[in-house]
């Protein structure tokens, strides 16, 4: 890991605390590391400061110094350096850090300021909290209940505006609770690069919409849902679907390509309603793709696995693993494994492990398509890397098993253990799948899962724990947000079943007991134990696989270090 | 003593029988002599003769021409940009409409020599949407100066070149702030941006450093080359040099516009002798002198001010004298110098509902104050005069603007309140009796509210 340059610190005074900041941190930013809420709504850390919410207005002052000689001037009351406080109240969103900076956020005038602007923000929002989707997260209704009057002056009539505008299909915009903080215009043009969002009208009565002919269509429309600070902006797919107070929050990854977002998901009785990003500053700031988004929606599908099957009929566990030691047994020496990019780490290192004692090649499939250099890389397997670094592949997977249906093909393989991989999807054709015993791990129906002899039902990444290593070859943990489907058994689980059922060792299939064999065996990985890995990740050396030729080009956070490979598929 | 006589320097021209806003009637009046002369100069001769002139910037806020022309950026090795300001929106203001349309070669030239003195090679009148025969005059005398060679390339057969652009507003009183018309200029909205940093100087149009100034204020700028800085700073006040457009309106006998040498009119010659004091039977009732966003004046206040050696002085609104300064101490400002007059037939709520209703429709919508504040301050007049009024509803009118004065990214936010709170600090009691008032007259055609 290489150490970031450090930081030209200045000392700042925020409310009588003294703090050393980076220069250039802006007074919100600074007041955070102090403690000091500084409400405000249209600054968000990633994008650019316009100022115009007015709400982190603060009062601010400069060390005295003699303007011609250029010496501090000493406040005779208090022997240290005079403070020039600036009587107009001053943005603290565009204030920046410099050298004896004073902050005062707790001034009569600041709180009037506050309370004015928090008046202001509300005398033209329909107030309509209750059936409003963003009650509960709603910047709106925080700062007016932490920095509000908490009664209404207002007595006239309020604007009008569009209520249940659908900018795309999945954002719908009510115009009367938006407080014009242009968040989503700044997020559209700046980080989605889809400049299609603008005000039209003037005044209180400037109004939120699409360019004409223009909808906010891209991948990434779901992000100005996350950033609006009220309820203007809401998801159509979650809109009036459920109190976000009910909801559990549990930490996981976007598995739909290599960039590995950091995402939270969002929970309730075994039920996934949401989505949203979670914020790393060095993976995917707080934005993520919509398509990753709609993954939950596979925990429920119709397709899903639910129930063991050997040769076509209802079984148990330890029936399925008897079963495949048959197969393991008859086909001795004929044997293939075809692990996954999509698997977690532990999982991959146990897959390594059945193809030591089976003595079968481990190979993986690639999806490669095309990256759109913010955050779906060209690799849309989330973990080749995880695969890399336990050994299970030395190189790079292609996209299609050609070598292996060959060898079907001239007979050399008479079984194969397919986990996660729908095999006639690798190029494997029918003939081919039915000429060998195939032993299948999988959670949804595919061609494989119906010509396997025995199938065992798995997990989704939002029912079970783990790691991923992303394209920057940073591993992150992911967790379990829901319970198992009924008839579905933990990946870990089956395949320490399946070590064992091959003649391998007796290994745990717990986390933390897995990874402290993962710690002694896989070098890259040697100090690490599950619970002590950071939220937002740790960066592995990549040293050892530099020179592959990883398909994925340039996105946020991330620069390969050679030029991408073309893409295959 | 009756009032001083007009000194026309910048109007010297205007309504002159026989003179037209051609080019050929300009040179036959010596114009374009002065740009002959200062092009042979070196420009930074010229700067320096402005910095003496002491000239103040004539657009509202009074802020020194030459010394905004030293903040100028001259180090980043980016073009330097010369903005004009001809969207001339301040209501009561109507000077700048007079030079394009009568002596447009006289902005030209002034525009020339500025360009020159700063090194710019390209400089922008920006003109409001509403002035679309000013526009085309504008155009026309563009065409004839270049095609004289009086700006565009090889300047009067100089290696210098500067061509001048005219573009047309599209109606936005907020395109008057310097950096809303900067945005405008640029093909966006109008948005007012943030300063720091966006200041012109250093981060204008196109990110380069830029020059705005008003269009009286660069034909000041053409006198000045002309007679020098020195002789120029002798007109006028200390401070306050120069002459100064007055355009006068509302309730007196002759509103117009004049020139006179600033500070030395006072407020009551204006209004008693030179615009001919009240309409028959009336008496002066209240005065903005500096645009509608200047503070009102209520005839009958007076003011305490300090003179320079410490001792007080006592001023009647008839006896502030037209300068900057002297209305800046009496707590209104120069503004624009449009100077509007009520009389006491004048409902003072009728007449703020008028004007909130102005800042009301012109507001951006950036920022929340103002957006907010500001139709707000609207709806609450406006009902006042058409439906039920409150007592206490001067009370909030005050604390509202209060809470957008000095809170906003522009000083439109000040613009918007001032009207508010000076209407109702002069004028209160007929804010709380209006209620009471209303009971007893029922306006002519109010419209119900809905």
């Amino acid at each position: 890991m290489i150490a970031p340059p450090k930081p030209d610190l200045v000392t700042v005074n925020i409310d009588g605390r003294e703090i050393a900041v980076p220069k250039g941190t802006n007074v919100i930013e600074a007041a955070r590391l102090v403690g000091v809420d500084v409400p405000h709504y249209c600054y968000h850390p990633k994008l650019t400061v316009v100022g115009n919410c007015r709400m982190c207005l603060i009062e601010m002052g400069l060390p005295a110094v003699d303007p011609a000689t250029k010496a501090p001037i000493a406040d005779p009351a208090t022997g240290k350096q005079k403070i020039n406080w600036i009587p107009r109240p001053q943005i603290g969103c565009a204030t920046y850090a410099s050298p004896g900076l004073h902050i005062r956020t707790q001034t009569p005038q600041v709180k009037d300021c506050r309370e004015g602007v928090m008046e202001f923000l509300l005398i033209n929002h329909p107030l309509d909290c209750p059936i409003c989707d963003q009650a509960g997260e709603c910047k709106l209704q925080e700062q007016s209940t932490g920095y509000g009057r908490g009664y209404s002056r207002f007595i006239e009539q309020k604007n009008v505006k569009p209520k249940r505008t659908l900018l795309g299909s999945r954002v719908m915009l009510d115009d009367e609770r938006c407080i014009l903080c242009s968040r989503c215009i700044r997020f559209s043009k700046e980080i989605a690069k889809d400049d299609v969002l603008g005000f039209i009208d003037r005044g209180s009565y400037s109004t939120l919409t699409c360019y004409p002919g223009k909808k906010l269509e891209n991948n990434y429309s779901l992000n100005t849902v996350d950033i609006c600070p009220v309820g203007a902006l809401t998801s159509t797919d979650f809109r009036f679907k459920m109190r976000v107070w009910f909801l559990k929050q549990t930490n996981s990854i976007d598995t739909e390509t290599s960039v590995g977002a950091n995402t939270v998901v969002w929970s309730r009785e075994g039920q996934i309603y949401r989505i949203t990003p979670r914020r790393n500053d060095e993976v995917n700031d707080t934005w993520m793709p919509d398509s990753g988004r709609e993954l939950y929606k596979t925990v429920r599908a119709p397709d899903r696995l639910t129930a063991i099957k050997v040769n076509g009929v209802d079984s148990g566990l330890d029936i399925a693993v008897h079963a495949a030691a048959e197969i393991f047994k008859a086909s001795a020496g004929a044997l293939a494994v075809v692990g996954s990019g999509r698997s977690s780490v532990e999982e991959q290192f146990l897959t390594k492990k059945l193809a030591a004692a089976l003595q079968a090649p481990a190979q993986l499939v690639s999806r490669v398509g095309k990256g759109d250099d913010i955050l779906v890389s060209a690799d849309r397997n989330p973990n080749v890397r995880g695969a890399l670094v336990t050994g299970l592949i030395a190189s790079l997977p292609e996209p299609k098993l050609t070598d292996l249906a060959s060898q079907i093909d001239a007979g050399r393989i008479k079984a194969v253990v397919a986990i996660n991989e729908d095999l006639a999807a690798a190029g494997l054709t029918a003939t081919q799948l039915a000429k060998v015993s195939i032993v299948h791990l999988g959670t949804h129906a595919s061609a494989t899962s119906a010509a396997a002899k025995v199938v065992l039902p798995t997990l989704t990444v939002f029912e079970k724990s783990g790691t991923f290593v992303n394209q920057q070859f940073r591993i992150q943990k992911f967790f379990q947000a829901v319970p198992a489907a009924a008839g579905a058994t933990d990946d870990l689980v089956v395949l320490a079943k399946l070590v064992a059922a091959a003649g391998g060792p007796s290994l745990a299939s717990d986390l933390a007991s897995l990874w402290k064999i993962i710690a002694a065996e896989v070098s890259a990985l040697g100090t690490m134990t599950f619970a002590n890995l950071p939220e937002t990740g740790l960066l592995l050396d990549a040293t050892p696989w530099a020179a592959l030729p990883f398909a994925e080009g340039a996105t946020l956070h991330h620069k390969p270090a050679q030029p991408a490979a073309a893409a295959t598929a | 003593m009756p009032a001083p006589a007009q000194r026309r320097i910048i109007f010297q021209h205007i309504d002159e029988p026989g003179y037209t806003n051609d080019l050929a009637c300009y040179v036959k009046h010596g114009g374009y002599e002065i740009l002959k002369k200062s092009v042979a100069r070196p420009p930074a001769e010229i700067m320096d003769e402005v910095k003496k002139s002491g000239l103040r910037g004539r657009g509202g806020a009074g802020f020194p021409c030459g010394f905004k022309w030293s903040l100028v950026d001259r180090k980043s090795g980016k073009p330097i940009y010369l903005v004009v300001n001809a969207d001339e929106s301040e209501p009561g203001t109507f000077k700048d409409r007079y030079i394009i349309h009568q002596d447009p070669h006289q902005l030209i030239e002034g525009i020339m020599i500025t360009c020159f003195a700063n090194n710019v090679k390209q400089a922008y009148i920006y003109i409001r949407g509403e002035f679309p025969h000013g526009a085309r005059i504008l155009e026309q005398a563009i065409a004839e100066a270049r095609a004289a060679h009086f700006c565009g390339p090889n300047v009067l057969g100089t290696a210098y070149g500067c061509e001048i652009y005219v573009h047309r507003g599209a109606g936005a009183y907020i395109c008057g702030e310097e950096t809303g018309l900067i945005e405008s200029l640029e093909g966006k909205r109008p948005y007012p941006r943030i300063k720091p940093p966006y200041f012109p100087a250093v981060l204008g149009l196109y990110q380069c450093p830029t020059i705005v100034n008003n269009v009286e204020t660069l034909c000041h700028v053409k006198y000045i080359a002309d007679v020098g800085g020195d002789a120029y700073a002798k007109i006028g006040t200390p401070n306050n040099t120069g002459t100064r457009l007055l355009c006068v309106s509302g309730h007196v006998q002759k509103p117009g516009y004049y020139e006179y040498e600033v500070g030395k009119i006072t407020l009551g010659e204006l209004l008693y002798e030179v615009c001919g004091g009240p309409l028959p039977g009336r008496k002066f009732k209240a005065v903005i002198p500096g645009g509608s966003s200047a503070k009102i004046l209520k005839f009958g206040e007076s003011f305490t001010l300090k003179n320079k050696d410490g001792s007080m002085r006592t001023l009647t609104v008839e006896d502030i004298p037209m300068d900057f300064d002297t209305l800046a101490a009496c707590g209104t400002m120069g503004g624009s110098g449009g100077v509007i007059v009520m009389d006491d037939s004048t409902d003072m709520v009728a007449a703020l509902a008028n004007i909130n209703a102005f800042y009301a429709h012109e507001s951006c919508g950036q920022c929340t104050p103002c957006r907010e504040g500001s139709l707000w301050m609207k709806k609450i007049s406006t009902r006042m005069v058409h439906d039920t009024a409150r007592a206490e509803d001067g009370a909030l009118l005050k604390s509202v603007a209060d809470q957008i004065a000095g809170r906003t990214i522009c000083a439109f936010g000040e613009a918007c309140s001032w009207p508010t709170q000076s209407f109702i600090a002069k004028f209160g009691d007929e804010f709380k009796a209006y209620p009471e008032a209303k009971k007893a007259v029922k306006p002519a055609g109010a419209l119900d509210l809905v």
